[in-house]
């Protein structure tokens, strides 16, 4: 952004509210690790210093969802899996974003059968897919970007319409 | 004497009144039998002192679709006294969908014959635990007849609301 010289010549600058809170917020995006099956093991490649997603600033995988804004969902979800997957992403704070990750994920992939959700969008809003089986780490790390991408375009007014989702209590015996 | 020939001989001699179908397919033998008489048969295979049948390796069972007796339910059993596996069978039919459970002689089949359960719909007389183990409880079918179709029946499975 040029932001030292601009700085050090005047020492300060004129922006929006808009701007640099997007700003914030696309360079803190932290993610939220729904490592189901093998997609996870990349998951984990792309935050190895080789790949290294800490240069998107996503390094903070955090296994709680009140932490999150983006739930990266890595694996095959399976019926059952699916309310558990939901209520995980009910639990993040506004604003959210979902990465759909592998084919399994976004399509069903390989597992065209009974017990296989045939993509997660069926039950969730996916802001991007990624393609492979698995997705290499750097396929995974064009999403992130895409999904800063999303965020830098952000209003506020986005988030007017938002409603709260209905309380869907799962009882697990 | 060969442990092939010491088991058919075994179980000819410990149960006279009962039918034994012995065959043999690439070095494995299998015995097949009435399902009445499983119990008693696996608790002789497992205690006897020469055989020691002490591992349950797979309980499964096989779907002949149109047949009479429509299930074949298999045990996968192992000696390592012996190094020698052993393929016991037996038939079900739907109308009678049941046939003893062997928990009592191996404890790992507990959650095998679960499995069986869920996959077949075949109940196995006194278990302990008789639930599903993968699908959800409410699910009314068994996925792997043959008469199920591959993609599931829609609706059976709720997904949640979006």
């Amino acid at each position: 952004m040029g932001l030292e010289a601009k700085l050090n010549s005047d020492g300060f600058f004129v922006t929006k509210i808009e701007s640099i809170i997007n700003w914030a917020r696309k360079n803190s995006v932290y993610p939220m690790p729904m490592g189901i099956s093998c997609c996870a093991i990349e998951m984990m490649a792309s935050a190895d210093p080789k790949y290294d997603i800490a240069r998107f600033g996503s390094e903070v995988m955090r296994f709680t969802p009140r932490q999150c804004d983006l739930m990266i969902v890595a694996g095959t979800v399976t019926y059952k899996m699916s309310h558990v997957v939901r209520k995980i992403y009910e639990q993040m704070p506004d604003p959210k974003w979902v990465i759909a990750m592998g084919a399994c994920t976004s399509t069903g992939g390989m597992y065209r059968s009974y017990s296989v959700v045939q993509g997660i969008d069926q039950f969730l809003p996916v802001d991007v897919y990624v393609a492979g089986c698995p997705p290499r780490p750097d396929n995974l790390l064009n999403a992130l970007m895409q999904i800063q991408d999303k965020i830098g375009k952000t209003r506020p007014k986005d988030f007017q319409n938002i409603k709260l989702p209905e309380l869907n209590v799962i009882q697990n015996n | 004497m060969e442990l092939k020939e010491l088991i058919q001989q075994k179980l000819k001699e410990k149960f006279p009144e009962t039918e034994f179908e012995f065959s043999e397919f690439r070095d494995e033998l299998s015995v097949k039998l009435n399902k009445k008489n499983i119990l008693a048969v696996c608790m002789f295979l497992k205690e006897d002192s020469d055989l020691e049948f002490v591992l349950c390796e797979d309980i499964t069972a096989v779907d002949w679709a149109s047949r009479k007796n429509r299930f074949t339910v298999a045990y996968h059993i192992f000696s390592i006294k012996n190094k020698f596996r052993l393929v016991v069978k037996a038939d079900v039919d739907e109308n009678d969908c049941n046939i003893d459970s062997v928990t009592s002689v191996w404890k790992t089949s507990n959650w095998q014959e679960r499995e069986c359960y869920d996959m077949y719909g075949i109940k196995f007389n006194h278990h302990p635990d008789m639930r599903r183990i993968y699908m959800p409880e409410e699910f009314e079918y068994y996925p792997l007849r043959k008469d199920f179709p591959l993609m599931g029946i829609p609706g059976s499975l709720p997904l949640p609301k979006k």
